[in-house]
């Protein structure tokens, strides 16, 4: 099955849950990821219990600090 | 309302000439009020810009002062003002590039006490995000969400820069798509881990394309939509995120109320 992962394909041999999708495509610090599946938030207890289906778009969105100190 | 100068019809000439804009939108930008929280990375370009463009009233909040290692981004800072309040150097440098503007200052950090003073001084119409941790950044979104003031978010680290703008009543806010900060020193920082001088500027001159595009009330704003911006691959993507109904500040059940503090500055610690 085909997924896209912050719009890129991703090929899957089998359907992974979220938790194990971040393993797979090793996010960095995958405890602070913000998940959403096709556009709707997933709640961080849930990830172990939401897989992907084929043709499912998945976005990881990460914390970003930078700047300056105010 | 005020009549444009022969002077300012020319200094604005090239804007003024855009059908969006002409001389009823650079009225509207000459009397519009921005407050920049941070005049680092991002808060440099997007005071550069918004002062360039007249708008009226700028407000540079900052309580530290400029080091070597900052003017590598934070390009409002000359080599000479190393040492300097940053508030004074970045006054400076709008003052000089158009007398057109009020700079107005605030020498403290932003904290749950002094943030609805500062919003509030002047009424600010549009709030930019130019600081680099997160207690600060959540503390922003919290006060614009409760005082109903729209802002721009942004992040920058490394080769990557993202950015969001809220709105009241209209978008979802930071905290919808980031629950809440992370620990201290769980997410690294730029000092950790080093950012490319100008992420700051494409990402700061998105900010201040933000504020003026809210106060000209032109176009699609970064509402709804977190901007990621990838340097090395050159890639911008526009990421649909929806109201989170369990945002603690702007959900249907709301926990917080009234801000709070973090107590975990997670960036930039002098040596």
């Amino acid at each position: 099955m085909v997924i896209k992962v912050n719009g890129e394909n991703l090929n899957l041999e089998k359907s992974l849950n979220i938790a194990e999708l971040l393993m797979a495509v090793k996010a960095a610090q995958p405890e602070y990821v913000t998940v959403q599946l096709n556009g709707e938030f997933v709640e961080r207890d849930d990830f172990p219990k939401v897989f992907v289906n084929d043709g499912d778009e998945i976005e990881f969105l990460y914390f970003m600090g930078g700047g300056q100190r105010d | 309302m005020i009549k444009l100068a022969n002077e300012q019809l020319e200094r604005y000439s090239r804007q003024i000439i855009l059908s969006q804009v002409g001389g009823k939108g650079q009225k509207k930008i000459l009397s519009s009020k921005v407050l920049i929280i941070g005049t680092g990375g991002l808060g440099s370009p997007a005071a550069m810009y918004l002062a360039a463009a007249g708008v009226g009233h700028i407000g540079l909040v900052d309580y530290d002062t400029v080091d070597l290692s900052n003017l590598q981004r934070q390009i409002i800072h000359q080599t000479c003002d190393v040492g300097r309040a940053k508030i004074e150097s970045g006054r400076e440098t709008i003052n000089a590039l158009n007398p057109d503007v009020q700079v107005h200052t605030y020498d403290e950090q932003v904290t749950a006490a002094n943030i609805r003073d500062i919003i509030g001084d002047l009424d600010y119409d549009f709030i930019i995000d130019g600081t680099d941790n997160f207690p600060a950044k959540f503390l922003i979104n919290d006060a614009c969400v409760l005082m109903r003031k729209p802002f721009s978010h942004a992040g920058i680290i490394r080769f990557q820069g993202q950015t969001i703008t809220y709105v009241p009543g209209e978008s979802p806010c930071y905290r919808c798509v980031f629950n809440e900060p992370p620990p201290k020193d769980a997410v690294p920082t730029c000092r950790q881990a080093g950012v490319l001088g100008v992420m700051g500027g494409v990402i700061g001159t998105i900010q201040a394309t933000e504020a003026l595009k809210y106060i000209l009330g032109v176009g699609e704003l970064l509402t709804g939509y977190l901007l990621t911006y990838d340097a090395l691959t050159m890639t911008f993507r526009k990421i649909r995120v929806p109201h989170n109904r369990r945002c603690k500040i702007c959900g249907e059940q709301p926990t917080i109320t009234e801000l709070v503090d973090y107590e975990q500055p997670t960036c930039d610690f002098k040596r």
